[in-house]
């Protein structure tokens, strides 16, 4: 059966305005969520982060890139592991540094360069693009996949802090 | 005072022995640059692999190179943090080991605390109280020492790692991998005022760093704000002035915040530690700035900058006559 999608857009004109839409989403996260963001150098994944862990009463200012370290860990209501796969080639090195555990424990995960590492994913997920505009343009797009992240894409519709674009199946 | 100190927070097995926290007599490390090569980065559970295996012969070499053995030691000392955890335990339980059965005292030290250490090593230089930046990969962070024991953190970046931002501009400017050295080679042939990139300092004392906003910027210069455009269709004159402009203004970010930190702190002296203190053009700019401010500037030896064990029997020496043995109940914390 296919996964159920939902999938919005919206622009952003600075930092603050990509971090409102994390934040709110985190509003809407439980555990065992995950988050994939994709979109390259500079695009504002680590600052939308931020938005995340704030979001989910922890510490922005903790929120670094994780590239170095492939993965950080910051407490907040639910306990966040921060993935960056940028130096990753393969989805094998992401299970390697064990991905797997991470998600299915009771927290919930961030994954900047998803698109880096796609069978490592689960299939039931929030995906996050991230796409230069201009110098302080970001065309942020959500896609929900699984029934319970397509109801939380509905709701940050419902907030007016997307638009809703087709469902892609 | 003969200590035999224990390294492998990360991905560096190390064994070294200290005369009296200043002589190293000897000072081995096995890195695993190798072997993590392939994943771009460190692997957290193949590090502590590989530290079981490197620990005894880096052991028996270090004791070799200083010409003594275990039951020599005055003391055996151990990171037990900040670090992958996986790794720490390693070491701790070496050391564990190695006093029971030898009945020598331990000692816990903080990786972070050895780090500025390092400028005493084979050198009679005090530099203490004083203010340090540790910057690398991983960290771009800011200490004031009231002594070697006693340090705060008092600035850190709040987005990427110097070295990191070092590392993706290379890769906008298709320079080939470690991108820290490819930046500071192409640097030296451009002109580091060719481009105004801004220079800013974050936080309450404005002894934050951010490195997000400058990586960005050269990525627009680069490719133009619609990203049509890629590093192979800039000219090589033109490269090699972005690079030197975007070195130019991390140097400057690091040493403004770096003597901002020591002015506030009332200290006279600046230690600069991590393997992006390599970097040419900063050791230059901060030397200098210190100077002109009748400030000292110290610089560990490139071999103690990285992780290294003889900076962890340094400290420990320290630490014992401070009185600060630890028991065999001590723990590895991540």
């Amino acid at each position: 059966m296919a996964i159920v999608r939902a999938r919005a857009s919206c622009l952003c004109d600075g930092i603050d305005q990509t971090q409102l839409r994390a934040a709110a989403l985190a509003a809407r996260l439980v555990a065992g969520d995950v988050v994939c963001l994709c979109g390259q150098l500079g695009a504002g994944k680590t600052y939308f982060t931020k938005g995340l862990v704030r979001g989910l009463g922890g510490d922005a200012d903790d929120v670094t890139s994780p590239t170095f370290v492939l993965m950080q860990v910051y407490e907040a209501r639910l306990t966040v592991s921060h993935f960056d796969a940028y130096r990753l080639t393969s989805s094998a090195q992401m299970l390697d540094i064990g991905s797997d555990e991470t998600f299915a424990g009771d927290g919930v995960s961030v994954v900047e360069w998803a698109d880096r590492v796609p069978e490592a994913l689960p299939d039931e997920r929030y995906e996050v693009r991230l796409a230069v505009r201009g110098p302080t343009q970001r065309f942020l797009e959500i896609t929900g996949r699984g029934r319970r992240q397509a109801d939380a894409v509905a709701f940050l519709v419902s907030q007016g802090l997307f638009q809703p674009t087709d469902p892609v199946l | 005072m003969l200590i035999l100190g224990i390294e492998s927070s990360c991905d560096e097995t190390s064994v070294a022995v200290v005369q009296d926290g200043r002589r190293v007599l000897a000072s081995v490390v096995a890195s695993q640059v190798d072997l993590h090569a392939r994943y771009g980065g460190v692997v957290p559970e193949l590090a502590a692999r590989a530290h079981i295996e490197c620990m005894t012969p880096v052991m028996t070499e270090a004791c070799r190179a200083a010409g003594v053995t275990v039951a020599d030691a005055d003391a055996i000392a151990v990171v037990n943090t900040p670090g992958l955890i996986g790794s720490l335990l390693i070491g701790v339980t070496a050391a564990k080991t190695l006093a029971w059965l030898h009945g020598k005292p331990l000692v816990a030290v903080n990786h972070i605390q050895a780090h500025p250490y390092a400028v005493c090593l084979d050198s009679d230089i005090e530099p203490w109280p004083c203010v340090s930046l540790v910057v690398s990969g991983g960290h771009t962070t800011l200490y004031h020492h009231a002594g070697p024991l006693q340090m705060q953190r008092i600035g850190r970046t709040v987005d990427d790692a110097a070295g990191e931002a070092f590392d993706k501009v290379a890769a906008i400017l298709d320079l080939p991998y470690p991108g820290g050295p490819s930046v500071d080679r192409l640097a030296r042939r451009g002109n580091p005022r060719a481009i105004a990139f801004k220079r800013s300092a974050v936080g309450p004392e404005q002894l934050d760093f951010s490195f997000s906003g400058i990586k960005t910027a050269v990525l627009y210069e680069v490719c133009g704000h619609d990203l049509s455009r890629t590093a192979a269709e800039m000219a090589d004159d033109r490269k090699a002035d972005v690079a030197a402009s975007f070195q130019e203004a991390v140097v400057d970010m690091l040493v403004a915040n770096t003597l901002r930190a020591a002015e506030s702190r009332a200290v006279d002296t600046i230690i600069l530690g991590g393997g992006v203190s390599a970097n040419g053009r900063l050791r230059e700019k901060m030397a200098e700035a210190a100077r002109r401010r009748g400030m000292a500037c110290h610089v560990p030896p490139l071999k103690y900058c990285t992780d290294n064990a003889a900076m962890v029997a340094g400290l420990a020496h320290v630490m014992m006559r401070a009185g600060l043995v630890a028991d065999l109940a001590f723990e590895a914390k991540a």
